[in-house]
């Protein structure tokens, strides 16, 4: 036993209070689903416990969620001036606040992912975001989009489940703030927050309509992005499916933006500072699993420090604590779902095959539930699998460089081009390689952070359009 | 500068083995100039979440009885009396009279810290007791005196029965970048010390940057300090987490390097339980539990005791007592 043993420390769960069932949330009411609609279960992933049975909606469910967007889209909410709106969002955006603790624990409890980061990262940011849009609402015509761009109407949304209330806030914040109403699909194995959502959509008295939540699997999603009553279609997820929703929307007028996978380089040069690039690493690969689209999940390091590197890194590492995401101490919580975790599984058995070297820290991990150690790939290179697909796990694939030239080459050696990061105390280096990266983000000398002013978004098959920022609102108006 | 102190070299200890990088004004430069740069931005995050665990119950426990014995009671003040010390020396062995005896005793501190002129009153006091004797040296808290006064200091503390030196560096040099000169102070003050421990006090809120503090943090090292210690408690701000951190790191870099082991202190501006678990966690995660010791870490601080007193009590009966019911020193 350690000799400082931190004694458990878990949040409470009684401050939510999740239903036995739901239904969909359309025109401001929750309702039944459809005759053609079926139902499904949302577990908690760190014991398999069941949490609540989900409606599924079908093409009945989605008509009337459109419906009702476009009613509103055209009676209430396109034509209120900017600054009512803004009203209503910066309401949202206290609610959300003042009802954190709460969020969080449900997040965590829906997802897997540790509290610290709900609580630290998630929440703040999806309020953060929320304020941010409210505050462009009526100052669209100083935005750069002409003097009175005007919304496109009805907005469909599909989110992923990785950040499950921070991807929603990214879709509906600026959707709202531009004059649009929402039809938005949460991934099914994470919905709890979304509808939750609902909830706050009807305390801070939105017109019914503005917001519609409609929960489902790929099915609801194809029926949503598909329907033609619907003028945008904004997605994140998996490249996959972003492939497939550009296909089925070409050659409609539907606008769409795409935030999809990636396999990002997070380079470190010998000058870095070495400590702070072990925290930026780690910060990049395990951060919420590695479940994120921008993951550094290729660690590129310059050869001439790589073994000391690696080293503090694995010493770093073997301080991770890994288990119950409620535990106010947990770094790194459950795997999403079982589906994942195979994925996972599969090319990390992959990797072994194709000859790099894993390690992982000793680690217990719980019997029940879907869980993963951390764990690096060394001797990895650009011609592995595990060096070119979107692992979305807490997996890192570490190679060499010698020469800037050569890190470059190699971080742009991909199909994605959604993040990366720089690491070295030399500015002059820092602007040179940023240029060069063809990456929507590039973060110098610190990894995954996000910020509401500043725009997302990818190169290549990373996708298109940006989120985010005053860049983020071109999405949502026609100009 | 009027010296008579011959160039000497630390006799063993982590600057005997890289004793290449102290052997030139220029190589310790090189070195000092070499090591990797601090990022503030992200030693600042990686302090903030260290300071995110939450502590409770057992852990909590363990951490205050820790906390305890590493305290440094200090009384640093011009109006120190030898009865202000002997009531801290009193403090010092017994510092929650009411939890003496019984299964879970009250552990003594570590040291008491007093000016060199109350050295022996402390020693008399601490005779027997198992608790150190630190004595302030060097001409705290400015070090702005010449060599030899600085000598005579430390040995005019270490005769009266000091057992530990806490000495500040000549931040003007550091500063005018005489990294050697620096280097050359300490060592001379480590030979006056002979057998007593030296904390080599940085004073970190002079220094401005943290490659600074990561600089100096070396320099104490390859001198021969046994100790590294952030702040006099005379100069804001004193001791902070990234600061800490920032020390915790150069200790555990010079013992993956050379097996040598160095203690940290901060001292200055901890004041509550909450704030030194919060130390403790980044000592635990960043160095490991070897440093979990008051041989190798320490807290210096006046007001720390009480208020882990209090939690302690706070723990044993499930209330809060008041400031009444813990002794004022």
């Amino acid at each position: 036993m350690p000799l400082f043993d931190y004694a458990p420390a878990p949040e409470s769960r009684a401050i939510v209070d999740i239903r036995a069932s739901y239904g969909l949330f359309i025109n401001g009411e929750f309702v039944e689903p459809g005759g053609d609609a079926g139902r499904f279960k949302t577990i908690n992933p760190a014991s398999e416990e069941v949490l609540a049975e989900i409606a599924e909606a079908g093409p009945s469910d989605v008509d009337r969620a459109v419906a009702a967007a476009r009613h509103a889209y055209e009676t209430v909410w396109g034509r209120m001036p900017g600054a009512a709106r803004a009203k209503y969002l910066f309401r949202i955006a206290r609610i959300i606040q003042e009802r954190a603790r709460e969020l969080a624990v449900l997040e965590s409890i829906d997802n897997g992912k540790p509290i610290r980061e709900s609580r630290d990262v998630d929440i703040p940011l999806v309020a953060a975001h929320f304020f941010y849009y409210a505050g462009w609402a009526d100052k669209l015509g100083h935005a750069g989009f002409g003097e009175k761009p005007r919304p496109i109407g009805v907005a469909g949304q599909v989110i992923p489940w990785n950040f499950p209330l921070l991807m929603l806030a990214w879709k509906i914040a600026p959707a709202l703030a531009c004059g649009n109403t929402v039809v938005l699909k949460p991934a099914e194995t994470t919905p709890l927050s979304a509808l939750a959502f609902a909830e706050i959509c009807r305390q801070a008295e939105l017109p019914p309509g503005v917001v519609n939540i409609i929960t489902g699997a790929g099915g609801t999603g194809k029926a949503l992005v598909e329907h033609p009553g619907v003028d945008k279609v904004a997605f994140t997820g998996s490249t996959e499916v972003g492939r497939a929703i550009a296909k089925s929307v070409a050659g409609s007028a539907k606008r769409v933006t795409l935030e999809l996978g990636g396999k990002a380089a997070n380079i470190v040069f010998d000058d870095a500072p070495i400590d702070q690039a072990v925290e930026g690493i780690v910060n990049g690969i395990f951060f919420n699993q590695g479940h994120v689209c921008c993951a550094g999940s290729r660690l590129l390091v310059q050869e001439s420090i790589a073994d000391h590197l690696l080293d503090s890194l694995k010493r770093r590492m073997a301080r991770l604590r890994v288990g119950d995401p409620l535990d106010k101490n947990t770094d790194i919580g459950a795997i999403n779902s079982a589906a994942q975790l195979a994925r996972i599984r599969e090319l990390s058995q992959v990797g072994a095959e194709e000859g790099a070297e894993a390690w992982s820290p000793p680690c217990e991990l719980p019997s029940r539930g879907f869980w993963f150690a951390p764990t690096i790939f060394t001797g990895v290179s650009q011609a592995h699998r595990i060096a070119r697909e979107e692992i979305f796990g807490p997996v890192l694939s570490v190679l060499t460089f010698r020469t800037p030239a050569e890190a470059v080459e190699k971080a742009n050696n991909t199909p994605y081009g959604l993040s990366a990061g720089v690491w070295t105390e030399k500015g002059s280096r820092i602007l040179a390689i940023a240029d060069k990266l063809r990456a929507g983000v590039v973060w110098a000398n610190t990894f995954n952070k996000f910020d509401p002013a500043s725009p997302f978004g990818g190169y290549k098959e990373s996708g298109y359009g940006r989120e985010g920022g005053r860049h983020g609102l071109e999405a949502y108006l026609a100009h | 500068m009027t010296t008579t102190v011959t160039r000497a070299r630390p006799a063993s200890g982590p600057g005997g083995e890289l004793s290449e990088v102290t052997r030139s004004d220029a190589a310790l430069r090189t070195f000092l100039h070499g090591l990797p740069g601090v990022d503030a931005v992200g030693v600042e995050a990686r302090a903030a979440m260290l300071g995110t665990r939450s502590i409770k119950t057992t852990a909590k426990a363990f951490a205050i009885d820790l906390a305890i014995r590493m305290v440094d009671l200090t009384t640093l003040e011009g109006a120190d009396t030898h009865g202000k010390v002997r009531a801290l020396c009193a403090k010092a062995q017994r510092p929650d009279a009411a939890s003496v005896t019984g299964d879970t005793p009250c552990p003594p501190v570590a040291a008491v810290c007093v000016y060199p002129s109350m050295v022996a009153t402390a020693v008399e006091e601490l005779r027997g007791s198992g608790i150190h004797v630190a004595s302030v040296a060097t001409a705290f808290p400015s070090g702005q005196a010449p060599l030899p006064v600085k000598i005579a200091d430390t040995e005019a503390a270490v005769a009266d029965g000091a057992d530990e030196i806490d000495m500040v560096i000549n931040r003007g040099a550091f500063l005018a970048g005489r990294y050697l000169e620096v280097f050359e102070e300490i060592v001379a003050v480590k030979q006056a010390c002979g057998s007593a421990h030296l904390k080599v006090i940085l004073e970190t809120g002079e220094l401005g940057t943290y490659d600074n503090v990561r600089r100096a943090s070396w320099i104490g090292m390859l001198a021969g300090g046994d100790f590294i210690k952030t702040s006099t408690g005379k100069v804001q701000p004193a001791a902070t987490p990234p600061v800490t951190l920032v020390m915790l790191e150069a200790v555990r870099d010079l013992a993956d390097a050379t097996g040598h082991l160095i203690g940290v202190k901060p001292a200055g501006g901890i004041r509550t339980s909450k704030d030194a678990i919060k130390y403790l966690v980044m000592v635990n995660e960043t160095c490991g539990e070897r440093w979990l010791d008051p041989d190798l870490f320490r807290f210096g601080a006046s007001t720390l005791l009480n208020d882990l007193l209090m939690q302690r009590q706070k723990l044993a009966t499930g209330r809060y007592a008041g400031p009444d019911y813990v002794t004022l020193d």
